[in-house]
């Protein structure tokens, strides 16, 4: 089964007007289910425009798009998804708790099982001493927390997220990283994340999807094959041999046939400075 | 003080709405202590002055001659000022439930919402006090009605236009994620716009309430039913018994403080989130 298919997809802000922008064109991807993909680019290469068209926030100016086998518009209604978006989005005059419990509120869950499920979505990105504080208490990091604990309570068969991890230390940010590989596994989540971080991108996913601006499109799709990951995956040969991939197909460079050991050892130093 | 402050913002419909909310988050007692300190020195001097001779006892009376007066009249003022207050009250009430449902179908309708803004400023424009002769030529001279009408549409303009912008100023993450959970309408306006609204709707509610007070006192100095504070001032102020003119002057301050510190207080426990900041 597909989760998310889109072919030949075009996306134009403002078409006709002097301030016109082409943000996509002929996108084709499609996300199996179960699979893990982010997407990476430079700033305004259209990663978020991509997540909008699958998250049907926006409509495509060409092309088809399908998600869970139906129309965007009708997975939108049936809640097919769950979203986090750049910016938290928290309702500030709701408690941290009843921000990760709207969700489930609209979807008609009873009153006792949000509850549990909420505190449990909290507890897992370390906010569980903090139900009963409004967002404005909080540091940006731990409002972004709540953003994921609020997308991922739902247990959608589709997860979106735009840049989740952006504003999280190093520490927090790999075990978030871990705990959503594992609900996604768990679930059998199919994911599309959007991130500006190489190695973060690698880590996690089943392919890595290279997005270039000026109109912004797909320039490159790489398999990434690590099995289950690890803490040893972190260190492993095959990871830094990823990362030298992607930023290979980002400055544009065609990846040669045998990475030479030269680029994968200045790969893993530029990763462990950054 | 501080409601003298926020009279004059609120007479002025284009001083910005929003007042510092680092005002009403400071320590009640701190807060509080800057203008009694002001307050009583203030008092001090009038009362030196005078006594002085100065200025003249009929043109401004010592503070001590008004707080006899006051104490004198007191029942009379208390009387007065409740038969003021209820004009105020409901005038306030519906004025602001016209001034809420207003906004509400003027953000719903687009088209309603560009048509009424401007009549608003019209009507707000209008020397609505001057109205008063009409009306209670319009209403038997034992009505309250045209006190509580006056006030009302007074009380209109602030809260129809601090809920407007509140209702319009919706955070675009907010529309998207309620979009992505399938939920519009109603839905949408029951979470997302009313509670957004509602910091607005009271910071409309903080100036009309002083607002009311005014309007309830001043629509008495042009007939009517001549039951409450503003019939007392006009009638002592005519028999030049300015200290007890001046007493109820003093009346209407003390009621005006009453409705603008419930106000205060209302959106203190409807908007908790903002406390806690
Ligand atoms: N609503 C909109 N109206 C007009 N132009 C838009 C709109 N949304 C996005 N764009 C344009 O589309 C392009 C892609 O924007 P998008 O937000 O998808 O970039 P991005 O890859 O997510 O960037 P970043 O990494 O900085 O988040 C940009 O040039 C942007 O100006
Ligand atoms: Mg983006």
């Amino acid at each position: 089964m597909t989760a998310v298919a889109l072919s030949g997809v075009g996306k134009v802000f403002n078409a006709g007007r002097a301030d016109q922008v082409v943000a996509l064109t002929g996108v084709d991807l499609t996300v199996d289910s179960g699979q893990f993909v982010s997407l990476i680019g430079p700033s305004g290469c259209g990663k978020s425009t991509l997540l909008r068209l699958v998250a049907d926030l926006i409509q495509p100016t060409s092309g088809t798009l399908t998600v869970a086998g139906k129309p965007a518009r009708k997975a939108r209604l049936d809640q097919e998804y769950g979203i986090a978006f750049q910016q938290a989005g928290l309702f500030e005059w709701r408690t941290v708790l009843r921000n990760v419990e709207l969700p489930l509120e609209l979807r008609g869950t009873g009153r006792r099982e949000r509850k549990r499920r909420a505190e449990e979505m909290l507890e897992l990105v370390g906010l569980a001493d903090f139900t009963g504080h409004y967002p404005a208490q909080l540091s940006g990091g731990m409002q972004q927390r709540v953003a994921i604990a609020r997308a991922l309570a739902v247990h959608p068969l589709l997860l979106l997220m735009d840049e989740p991890f952006g504003a999280l230390d190093e520490m927090t940010r790999e075990r978030l990283q871990d705990e959503l590989l594992r609900i996604c596994a768990q679930t059998g989540t199919s994911t599309i994340f959007v991130t500006h971080s190489i190695p973060e991108a690698v880590y996690l996913s089943d392919r890595v999807v290279v997005m270039s601006p000026r109109p912004g499109r797909i320039t490159d799709v790489i398999e990434i094959d690590l099995g289950p990951r690890s803490e040893a995956t972190r260190q492993s040969a095959g990871f830094f041999a990823g990362i030298t991939k992607v930023r290979r197909a980002l400055r544009g460079t065609p990846a040669p046939t045998s990475s030479s050991p030269s680029a994968s050892s200045s790969a893993s130093a530029e990763v462990t400075a950054s | 003080m501080t409601a003298a402050v926020d009279k004059i913002a609120a007479a002025d419909p284009t001083a910005p709405v929003v007042v510092g909310r680092q005002r009403r988050s400071r320590g009640f007692l701190r807060g509080l202590l800057p203008p009694l300190i002001v307050g009583i020195g203030g008092l001090a001097l009038w009362e030196l002055i005078v006594k002085a001779g100065r200025i003249a006892p009929f043109i401004l009376p010592a503070p001590s001659a008004i707080w006899e007066q006051f104490w004198l009249s007191r029942s009379v003022i208390w009387q007065t000022g409740l038969a003021t207050g209820a004009n105020a009250f409901v005038g306030l009430i519906a004025g602001a439930v016209v001034g809420i449902l207003g906004a509400m179908a003027a953000s719903r309708f687009r088209l309603l919402g560009e048509v009424s803004i401007p009549v608003a400023a019209a009507l707000n424009a209008l020397p609505i006090i001057a109205l008063a002769p009409i009306l209670n030529n319009m209403f038997d001279s034992t009505s309250s009605i045209p006190r509580r009408v006056v006030v009302s549409i007074v009380v209109f303009f602030p809260v129809f236009i601090n809920t407007l912008r509140g209702l319009r100023e919706v955070n675009p993450t907010h529309r998207e994620l309620m979009d992505s959970y399938a939920a519009g309408g109603w839905t949408f306006t029951r979470l997302v716009r009313l509670p957004g609204a509602l910091p607005f709707v009271f910071t409309g509610l903080r100036q009309a309430s002083s607002l009311a007070v005014i309007a309830a006192v001043v629509a008495e100095y042009f007939g009517g039913l001549q039951d409450g504070l503003g019939s007392r001032i006009t009638s002592a102020a005519s028999n030049t018994a300015y200290p007890r003119a001046w007493a109820f002057v003093v009346g209407a301050c003390v009621l005006g403080l009453v409705f603008y510190a419930v106000s205060l207080g209302l959106e203190r426990l409807a908007t908790p989130w903002r406390r806690s900041r």
